[in-house]
């Protein structure tokens, strides 16, 4: 079992996710110490993409600021090892598969194992091609977390029987952003992956509110928030870090 | 040559790289196509709509004061700009938007880059009575005013894209994105042999016509396969579609021909086998223009049909095996190539198109007078002519 477990033995799990880079490297490591000191039980990292499809405007808006303050996947790296002098949570990678790809599978996945990211999350690389970074990230020991959507229907079992750390539950059709209202019966999802596996559920997409995190840790284990925090960030800039930590505090104390 | 084999690889290109959100409408699509593409009634119903309403068959006319005027091989031209709506386009798109009603959906989404699969999209919904919505980067709708007009005129609601540079991909990524928030009553109609597992085949099945035809066609008026057969390759679905009943005959070159905009030894260019190397993007493993980091690189053409950074799976295939070569072809010689058929022979080619009539043009000569080439004229030249005034300096006023 990786560290990823530890993240949900705080009681619900609150995940935030940001952008690295966004505005700057600097800003983003002090944005996670914050929200660690605030409560998060893991963090997300995005790895910033040119074209990230699964992306609403709010994420790909902050893909954008974070390439065009020239952050590379190794700057990236060097962010990771600064944050693992003093962070211990769990952290995961979220990225599209050709950055990894690109990079080369398996310099990237053993970089991530030396520098202590124990999972990553490519939206791009469904159960039918996770073969192509499965076997580097059973060698090294990093998870690759697998995402189950409301379409997925007869796709669940086979997925969470396979699912390694945590699994992702989408929890609305369309892309990231926060949404008024989620709608889907995210509860019969969650009780297709209990009967096939006991893997921790943490659901994600469209959630922006306390009131909505709680909703979502009531019938899983965990909420996960990126349009939110990365809106914060958009709005604060290099003054986020503070906000993003209240921000933080309020959802965890929510679940 | 059996081409596909699990999950729809081509060698090691292909591939389903999409969120799992789509996984079942794709999987969906898959068999609902493998049951139609056999059924003889959906097969009927599409070779009426193409024959009564499209205009097939395309002729494949002998350009003898072409051939002439360049004095080498004999070259044939397959002319897919005689279609309804002007372009190839619109042999793929009847046959996705027949399959998509037979699935039950009321909806067609779509990206477009010139605006040619745009216009033939929102033309099959217009006869089918489908809802239409077309993604189209911003800078494409001002490159392509005509277009988007005809689109709107046809009763599909255009949706500019400003995300990204504003083009082609950025088009793609936006219509996966719609496509995401809404499944069950829509059916992504994909405009090029790329994308994710069915997309591809589908597309190159639909669009396998234009050999189909060109081979009984030229054995009908040689008594032989050609020696040379060209097309435009932007995601490749036009290529293929010439390529395809060829691939087997060992003896017929294959010669897909890329945007190289301003040069392939510059960052403006789309020449995606020229300059791209592997990687994973809109769905599927191929070969895409990209930084060393994976970003993928803001490619550029005069031709916003073949600006767009990859190249669908198969073709990235038949250059691995070296059954197709792909060669770049700059705009200037592009530019040259829409002016010179249009003077020798009364036919305006898209700009794309133009692409493959200029390396015709620096191949044939090179050719003995009893080799035959064949080129695809993918679509007419109309909606660039504004453009191609702009290049020249001249102010049409539209």
């Amino acid at each position: 079992m990786s560290n990823i477990a530890n993240a949900f033995k705080n009681g619900k799990a609150f995940i935030p996710f940001v952008t690295c880079g966004d505005p700057d490297l600097e800003t983003t490591a002090k944005i996670v110490r914050e929200a660690v000191a605030n409560g998060a039980d893991l963090v997300e990292l995005g790895i910033p993409f040119s074209d990230p499809t699964a992306e609403g405007p709010v994420i790909q808006g902050a893909n954008i600021r974070a390439l065009k303050a020239e952050t590379t996947t190794d700057k990236v790296f060097d962010l990771v090892r600064d944050l693992r002098k003093d962070v211990t949570i769990p952290l995961v990678f979220m990225t599209y598969a050709n950055v990894v790809f690109s990079y080369g599978g398996e310099k990237f996945i053993s970089t991530c194992a030396e520098i202590g990211i124990d999972g990553i999350i490519l939206p791009d690389l469904p159960y039918e091609e996770k073969e192509e970074f499965q076997p580097i990230c059973d060698k090294y020991g990093v998870d690759l977390i697998s995402m189950i959507a409301p379409t997925s229907a007869n796709r669940i079992a086979m997925i969470a029987k396979e699912a390694k750390g945590f699994l992702y539950v989408v929890s609305s059709l369309g892309v990231t952003g926060a949404r008024s209202e989620i709608k889907t019966d995210i509860k019969s999802l969650v009780d297709i992956v209990r009967a096939n596996s006991d893997i921790p559920c943490a659901i994600g997409f469209g959630i922006s509110t306390p009131e909505q995190a709680k909703a979502m840790a009531d019938i899983s284990d965990g909420a996960i928030v990126g349009s939110a925090v990365v809106r914060i960030i958009e709005q604060y800039g290099k003054d986020a870090p503070k906000y993003v930590g209240e921000f933080v505090g309020k959802m965890k104390s929510a679940l | 040559m059996k081409m596909t084999n699990k999950n729809g690889r081509f060698g090691i290109h292909g591939g389903q790289y999409i969120p799992e959100t789509l996984m079942n409408a794709v999987i969906e699509l898959e068999e609902a196509y493998n049951h139609y593409k056999n059924d003889p009634d959906f097969n009927r119903e599409l070779q009426e709509l193409l024959d009564e309403y499209a205009g097939r068959p395309s002729g494949l006319y002998y350009a003898d004061k072409l051939t002439r005027t360049l004095g080498g091989a004999k070259i044939y031209l397959k002319r897919e700009d005689l279609n309804h709506t002007g372009s190839h386009k619109i042999n793929n798109v009847l046959g996705q938007a027949l399959l998509a009603k037979k699935m039950g959906k009321t909806r067609l989404i779509a990206e477009t880059g010139a605006g040619q699969h745009g216009v033939a999209t929102a033309t099959a919904a217009a006869l089918m009575d489908m809802e239409c919505v077309v993604f189209m980067g911003e800078e494409d709708t001002k490159r392509q005013a005509l277009n988007v007009y005809r689109m709107e005129l046809l009763g599909a609601k255009v949706i500019p894209v400003t995300s990204g540079t504003a083009t082609l991909k950025d088009a793609v990524s936006e219509a996966m994105r719609e496509w995401t928030s809404r499944i069950d009553d829509t059916h992504y109609c994909l405009g090029s042999v790329m994308g994710p597992h069915p997309f591809p085949t589908i597309v190159r099945d639909f669009q396998a016509v234009i050999s189909r035809e060109s081979r009984a066609q030229i054995l009908e008026k040689e008594g032989r396969l050609p020696d040379a057969v060209i097309a435009c390759v932007g995601g490749g679905s036009n290529a293929i579609g010439s390529f395809y009943n060829y691939i087997n005959d060992e003896g017929v070159k294959l010669i897909g021909c890329e945007a190289a905009g301003r040069g392939i030894d510059t960052f403006e260019t789309a020449a995606t086998v020229n300059t791209g190397r592997l990687g994973i993007f809109h769905g599927m493993k191929s070969y895409f223009c990209q930084d060393e980091y994976g970003q993928i690189a803001p490619v550029y053409s005069i031709s916003a049909g073949l600006d767009y950074p990859g190249v669908g799976p198969e073709h990235a295939y038949l250059y691995d095996i070296g059954r197709a070569e792909y060669v770049p072809v700059t705009d200037d010689e592009a530019v040259n190539a829409f002016e010179f058929l249009s003077r020798t022979e009364g036919i305006i080619p898209a700009i794309e198109s133009a692409h493959a009539v200029a390396y015709a043009m620096k191949l044939a000569p090179t050719m003995d007078k009893d080799k035959i080439i064949v080129v695809t004229i993918s679509g007419r030249g109309d909606k660039d002519c504004a453009a191609i005034a702009r290049y020249r300096g001249v102010n049409i006023n539209e």
